[in-house]
């Protein structure tokens, strides 16, 4: 940062710090200085039911389509939605949308519940896109999401396609990481172009396309070293190996987002911020082999309009699976 | 960011009417707002509910101190049970009656085993011990390569097999140990699901072998509400007897922290801050809490504003701003105000996400004394009318407090940008958008938090919105 910016920052903090101090020390029975904003209708509309406490869930939704249409049961399913990940702001206007509908009994809720979410995930496109040749993956995410593992069930799904593949290690940081992608190559028998640690992962991007290109490979996936979405080094890093294989490939067929399961609120912060540097437009769902929804997704697929087109199911490198709104959703509300 | 920042705080820095004891109803409108705010957070549904109701039962009828409303006074209960919840911040290692300390970390797949277990035996090295790493990850490709890297970065010798079962290995390890006269044993182990029941009975298999003093269980802090299920099940089967919060250098709010203290009832030993290995803190439950709930060091913040500015004066300075009047002289004499009340840093600190939003820029107090030395070479008449300042009179300032011409266009430029939100900020009556404060084109980048607009109508309309719901209830 020079030092313009940096007295830039200093003025706008002090500024910040002024225009909060004010507000606040002017807060005593004034209601014009009301903080209150105006908000659009999911807050508002979760005001009628909210503030209940009550024990850790159990059971969650067993039993609870069958029984009568009531607050409890409201209540009970929009808690079972924040359970799997979905937000409490997306799962409030879910049970609004549902609760539209007017279903007559429990079983018609979750019938109209299932529409509703399934219509909310189906993307636009969940293809595997080969517009160039050498074809181009790039496969990004936070850190230990399962970039590394996902690209060699890629690999994988591609020989199965009769496709030749090359690895590119691009992952220089990490340790063991360039091992770790070498390993699957050789039990995959697939090209692996190698790098040092700490060696620009934009030029080795550029090496395994070189690679695809001098042995006639029809796809390059591109690993790269996971990263905080809020790191600016890093992401602009990521931008310069975008960059790089769009002036080679011309374009990159497919950039996939690599999301974990497990991940709560803020895996659409990340998506958000992946999609600001790379042309992201398809994203692995990895580890729901576990115990948990992933229902993240849903409000990932609602903010950035890219799809999930796989799900990755376990360790081995057949455990990838495409993505199934319907199927999805019916394991949400198990 | 500070539409969040609104939003959350919206009942609570409403009039609620009346002082004294706090009410049910001030309870429910307040208590509304947090619940929000910790799912958001990602702190388990469940485990959010038995919080709300602790804090109800604490706070229920308790008296409001003298400088808060009712409202921030239930955020204080909130803020303080959070930070009850999250444990006390000197959780330190076990002391085995004799050595080696035996710690072994475990988790789910990703979650930062491998680098933790290294950091770790960075501390204890640099605190004069003699760790080792044992490599007992088998199963991801690989593992044992990372870990060695690892050990050679900070010295510590790794112990590894390349082809053996986890618990024989770790049996050989602790054999090594002995030999090798090392104080701490530090096993990273392979990750694993929690309902994975082969790789729970190896990992069970390890503990009882290892018998290990400290079991780690290591929580990625963007875990969502699978933290309860993921803690229940690790302590089905093995005896945890600590936390370590990885990836806290991310922007969540991090609320699996509580899901998994309140699951586990450990403490939280450590939380990793970055990939370097030195980037290992002890866990601050104060901080934690703050962050998930998103207000609580705001309070903080009005406690030291109050000391250093009065309504009076707030109030004339609010008008300044919405007549679009305030000046570098305002500013200048605002600005030595704040600096009584803390170093710049930490007062940012206090609002949620401001430093996230400032790009994590780094300001010291001496970027605070250029500025002032800056504002201090204008005359009085360029401080009160900036558009005066031409191209030599940037010059004499640059020169005058020893910076450069471009400096002083920035500051402008920023002052001038700023002055203009605030006006409109003022008069409208919503809280800014950090975003709009900035100059957009100091930070570069896309890479900012995506913000929506923050609405700036007139107030009595938004009321009228609040009142509508209440009827609904
Ligand atoms: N159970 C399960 N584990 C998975 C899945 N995908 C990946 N993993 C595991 O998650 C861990 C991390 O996977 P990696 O592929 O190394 O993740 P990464 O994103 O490349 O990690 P970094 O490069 O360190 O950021 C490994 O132990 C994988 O075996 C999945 O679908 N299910
Ligand atoms: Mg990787």
């Amino acid at each position: 940062m020079n030092t313009g910016e940096i007295l830039g920052v200093v003025v706008a903090s002090v500024l910040l710090l002024i225009v909060v101090g004010v507000f606040f020390i002017r807060r005593p029975g004034r209601e014009e200085t009301s903080l209150v904003v105006d908000r659009p209708a999911p807050a508002v509309s979760l005001s009628s039911r909210l503030a209940k406490t009550r024990n850790a869930l159990s059971g969650r939704l067993s039993g609870l389509f069958g029984g009568p249409l009531n607050d409890a049961f409201w209540d009970q399913l929009e808690e079972t939605l924040i359970a799997a990940d979905i937000g409490p702001v997306t799962s409030a206007r879910i049970v609004d949308q549902v609760k539209a509908s007017k279903p007559v009994d429990g079983q018609a809720a979750r019938t109209s519940l299932r529409d509703e979410m399934v219509a909310g995930l189906t993307g636009p496109d969940r293809s595997f896109h080969m517009t160039t040749r050498p074809s181009v993956i790039l496969v990004v995410g936070v850190n230990g999401t399962g970039k590394t593992t996902s690209i060699a069930k890629l690999a994988r799904r591609l020989q199965h396609e009769e496709k030749r593949v090359v690895l590119g290690a691009a992952d220089t940081f990490r340790a063991g990481a360039i091992d770790q992608l070498r390993m699957w190559a050789d039990r995959l028998g697939v090209e692996f172009v190698d790098a040092e640690t700490g060696a620009d992962p934009a030029s080795v991007a550029y090496r395994a396309i070189e690679r695809a290109r001098a042995t006639d490979a029809d796809v390059v996936i591109v690993d790269t070293a996971g990263r905080l979405h809020n790191n600016k080094n890093l992401m602009e890093q990521l931008a310069k190996v975008v960059r790089v294989l769009e002036r080679e490939a011309g374009e990159i067929d497919n950039v996939m987002l690599v999301v974990d399961a497990t991940t709560g609120q803020n895996g659409i912060v990340q998506a958000e911020a992946f999609v600001g540097v790379a042309p992201v437009n398809g994203i692995i769902l990895t580890k729901m082999d576990g115990t948990a929804k992933g229902g993240v997704v849903a409000a990932i697929e609602h903010e950035t309009g890219v799809p999930v087109r796989f799900i990755g199911v376990g360790e081995s490198m057949d455990d990838l699976v495409p993505f199934e709104p319907a199927a999805f959703v019916d394991a949400l509300l198990d | 960011m500070f539409d969040n920042l609104t939003n959350r705080f919206s009942d609570v820095f409403r009039q609620i009417s009346g002082k004294g004891k706090i009410r049910e109803q001030d309870l429910d409108e307040v208590l509304r707002d947090v619940r929000m705010a910790l799912l958001e957070a990602d702190v388990n549904v469940g485990v959010a509910g038995n919080l709300l109701r602790r804090v109800r039962e604490r706070a229920l009828g308790s008296e409001v101190q003298q400088s808060l409303t009712p409202g921030q006074q239930i955020i204080k209960v909130v803020n303080e049970e959070l930070i009850q919840t999250l444990g006390s911040d000197t959780a330190e290692l076990a002391k085995p009656t004799k050595p080696p300390l035996i710690i072994s970390m475990v988790g789910l797949q990703g979650s930062g085993k491998t680098t933790s277990a290294g950091k770790l035996a960075k501390q204890l090295k640099d605190a004069g011990k003699r760790p080792i790493l044992v490599a007992a990850d088998l199963q991801r490709p690989a593992a044992i390569e990372q870990l060695i890297v690892l050990g050679e970065r900070v010295g510590v010798p790794v112990y590894s097999e390349q082809k053996s079962k986890p618990a024989r290995l770790v049996k050989a390890a602790l054999k090594e140990a002995d030999r090798m006269g090392n104080d701490v044993v530090i096993i990273d182990t392979a990750g694993r699901l929690q309902i994975d029941k082969e790789l729970m009975d190896e990992l069970a298999d390890v503990s009882k072998v290892a018998q290990p003093d400290e079991t780690l269980l290591v929580v990625d802090a963007m875990t969502g509400q699978v933290a309860v299920d993921v803690a229940q099940g690790f302590l089905d089967r093995i005896r945890v007897t600590g936390i370590v919060m990885s990836k806290l250098d991310g922007d969540a709010r991090g609320g699996a922290a509580i899901s998994v203290r309140e699951v586990t009832g450990c403490p939280i030993k450590f939380a990793g801050v970055g990939e370097g290995l030195d980037q290992f803190e002890v866990f601050h439950p104060e901080r934690m809490a703050s962050r998930i709930l998103g207000m609580g060091d705001v309070l903080t913040l009005i406690e030291k504003a109050e000391t250093a500015f009065d309504e009076e004066e707030a109030e004339r300075t609010a008008e300044k701003m919405a007549r679009n009047e305030f000046d570098l002289d305002d500013f200048l004499d605002q600005m030595s105000k704040l600096r009584k009340m803390g170093p710049l840093k930490q007062l940012l600190g206090m609002i949620p996400g401001a430093s996230a939003a400032l790009a994590g820029a780094d300001v010291d107090e001496a970027d605070l004394s250029r500025v002032e030395a800056i504002i201090r070479s204008m005359t009085a008449a360029e401080r009160s009318n900036p558009n005066l300042i031409d191209k030599s009179r940037k010059q004499r300032i640059a020169r005058g407090s020893g910076s450069t011409t471009q400096a002083v266009t920035a500051l402008l430029k920023q002052f001038g940008q700023a002055k203009q939100m605030m006006s409109a900020v003022m008069s409208g009556g919503a809280m800014p958008s950090l975003e709009a404060l900035q100059n957009p084109g100091a930070f570069g980048g896309g890479v900012a938090t995506k913000q929506r607009p923050v609405q700036t109508g007139p107030v009595r309309g938004q009321n009228r919105v609040k009142g509508k719901k209440k009827k609904k209830k």
